[in-house]
């Protein structure tokens, strides 16, 4: 291999190489440089005033907690899932494993306007829930049940792969050592599955926090209420103001790129765990 | 964001019965169900029911609504606009996509980690800013915004924007595919074919290709539902001109905000048939790829 190395053999290093960061800066990186730019036309406090507005600010809260809320709820039943699919044999199993990947390929509006027509007052799920003064549509709540279904992917197919090479071996050891089912679960299994937990947890939280489509309609965008931020980026677009829109992305822009590093350090650590290269 | 897009080599070939045969690794029959039951009571509430939802609420009107929201001539031409935006933005991304795996999997050079996740960011970029990068570039009020003016070339809120807001959103999908699965494969096949007398693009060609196909494919399934689907960056730049510049998804949110309920469902449930055979193709894929594994281990070792 180290002949490769001085010696190119293969051809199209310089063509190949050349179109890949010709194609990268003109389609993502300046681009997205240009959001930097613009908001050095604002000054340090009329920035700060921008990112820090009350109805801004409440739509972090709303984005972040609820974006957690949803990571966590995919954690725990995504793991559920994937153990399912993984270790028990149940009728119907290939299209459950199939329909996993349905929010990665329903396009999010379609996926907006048919989970609303399942949570609003009169629809399938809601018609049981009002009774119970539980709202869904158009409630904080709606921002949840969106955000569960578009994250749910991340997590199954994260932990996945790594279930179905789990080594038993470490499972008969323990059970011969006396251990019981829940005590290998706890001790044996989830800390190989842990790094690959956490992967998928940050994920679906990354995806939450961007998304927009499956999240609007049900919303309601109620100001102080129900607006995500991606929300108020179009808000302030509407309103023709641009440089009041860049600020909000930069706050957005530098949470994704502080969760891409950490991805990538989970994704690293998982690797590590468990021997495998991707 | 990768591993949970990419394509799972193994999934295909597993079986229950390694773990459900033995003691050691199954669990007591009501733990079992109460799984069970928990997961897939999530799974038709969460991924089941709004699909069928989609499917239920089109066919509320009946068949005649159902047909007639669909051959509207806006619905018609969102379904132009939105194949139009597939058939130039999953081209581009596809030949992007070969070329940075090619550069990537088959030479060494410094800054390689980067570039990779360089080519994974618009994954984690929302897809509203997707949109806003370029209003601010392209805008009226925008960098070159006064001399497109000037020149009558309009981007924002017309199809250019809304080909460039897609290409941006379906950015990495064919790469991030085809850079594992390449560096996987390694080079000698290639450097054998180009020490034979094959030139670069016969070896790519008659070598490279039928190793990748079922990546490739992959990548591209999933890249062109993504550029079908995509909402919240082409509705940045869109400017939602009926009949000009609605790609299906905005026509969907039209017909919704305009309570034309059973049209919208009529409309996205084409989007949702979309879904299903992208599902259906990726499966078979999987099916594909699982099976052709054993051929490609050997070749796994010898490269590395």
């Amino acid at each position: 291999m180290a002949a490769a190395q001085t010696f190119r053999v293969l051809p199209g290093f310089r063509l190949t190489l050349g179109y890949t960061l010709a194609y990268l800066s003109l389609i993502v990186l300046l681009p997205l440089a240009t959001v930097f730019l613009k908001t050095a036309s604002l000054s340090a406090a009329e920035f700060w005033n921008v990112i820090s507005a009350p109805r801004v600010v409440a739509s972090y809260k709303l984005s972040f907690g609820v974006s957690l809320a949803a990571a966590a709820i995919n954690a725990v039943f995504g793991l559920m899932l994937a153990w399912s699919l993984v270790r028990y044999g149940f009728p119907g199993k290939r299209f459950v494993d199939a329909l996993i990947d349905l929010p990665f390929a329903l396009p999010t509006a379609v996926a907006g306007i048919a989970l609303t027509a399942l949570y609003a007052k009169n629809g399938w799920i809601g018609q049981y829930l009002d009774p119970l003064g539980i709202q869904v549509a158009f409630k904080p709540l709606g921002v949840l049940v969106a955000l569960v279904f578009i994250g749910l992917p991340f997590v199954v197919r994260t932990v996945q792969p790594i279930l179905e090479d789990l080594d038993t071996e470490l499972e008969d050891a323990a059970a011969s050592l006396g251990a019981g089912r829940w005590q290998i679960f706890r001790h044996v299994i989830l800390p190989v599955l842990l790094p690959a937990l956490l992967t998928g947890f940050a994920l679906a939280f990354a995806r939450a926090v961007g998304e927009y489509g499956s999240v609007i309609f049900i919303a309601g965008n109620i100001p102080m209420v129900s607006e995500i931020t991606p929300l108020m980026i179009i808000t302030k677009l509407e309103q023709y103001d641009y440089a009041g829109a860049t600020a909000i992305a930069v706050v957005m822009l530098v949470l994704s790129f502080l969760l891409l590093l950490l991805i990538n350090g989970l994704q690293a650590w998982t690797a590590r765990r468990t021997g495998r290269d991707r | 964001m990768s591993a949970a897009t990419t394509l799972n080599w193994t999934a295909a070939t597993q079986t229950a019965d390694r773990f459900e045969s033995r003691e050691a690794t199954r669990e007591a029959p009501w733990v079992k169900w109460t799984i069970l039951g928990v997961s897939l009571t999530f799974f038709a509430v969460f991924l089941l029911m709004p699909l069928v939802a989609v499917f239920v609420e089109a066919l509320r009107k009946g068949w005649d609504t159902y047909w007639s929201a669909l051959i509207h001539e806006d619905a018609l031409w969102a379904i132009k606009l939105t194949l139009i935006a597939a058939a130039i933005s999953v081209p581009l991304n596809l030949v992007f996509g070969v070329c940075a795996a090619w550069a990537i999997a088959k030479f060494e050079f410094r800054g390689k980690h980067l570039l990779i996740t360089l080519i994974d960011l618009p994954f984690s970029v929302s897809p509203v800013i997707a949109g806003l990068i370029y209003v601010l570039i392209f805008g009226a009020q925008g960098w070159l915004g006064p001399w497109l003016a000037e020149h009558d070339v309009r981007i924002i809120f017309a199809v250019p924007g809304i080909v460039l807001a897609t290409v941006f959103v379906t950015f990495p999908f064919v790469a991030r595919e085809l850079i594992p699965l390449m560096q996987a494969q390694g080079r000698e096949e290639e450097e054998a074919a180009i020490v034979l007398g094959a030139n670069g693009w016969q070896t790519f060609w008659y070598v490279t290709l039928p190793n990748i196909k079922w990546g490739l494919l992959y990548g591209v399934i999933l890249c062109n539902a993504r550029a079908m689907g995509e909402f919240g960056a082409v509705s940045v730049v869109s400017g939602h001109i009926r009949g000009q510049t609605n790609t299906l998804p905005l026509h969907v949110e039209i017909l919704y905000n305009e309570y034309q309920f059973a049209a919208a469902f009529a409309v996205a449930s084409l989007l949702a048939l979309l879904a299903l055979v992208t599902l259906a193709i990726k499966t078979w894929v999987e099916h594909h790829a699982g099976s052709a594994t054993p051929s490609r281990e050997p070749r796994q070792d010898a490269a590395s």
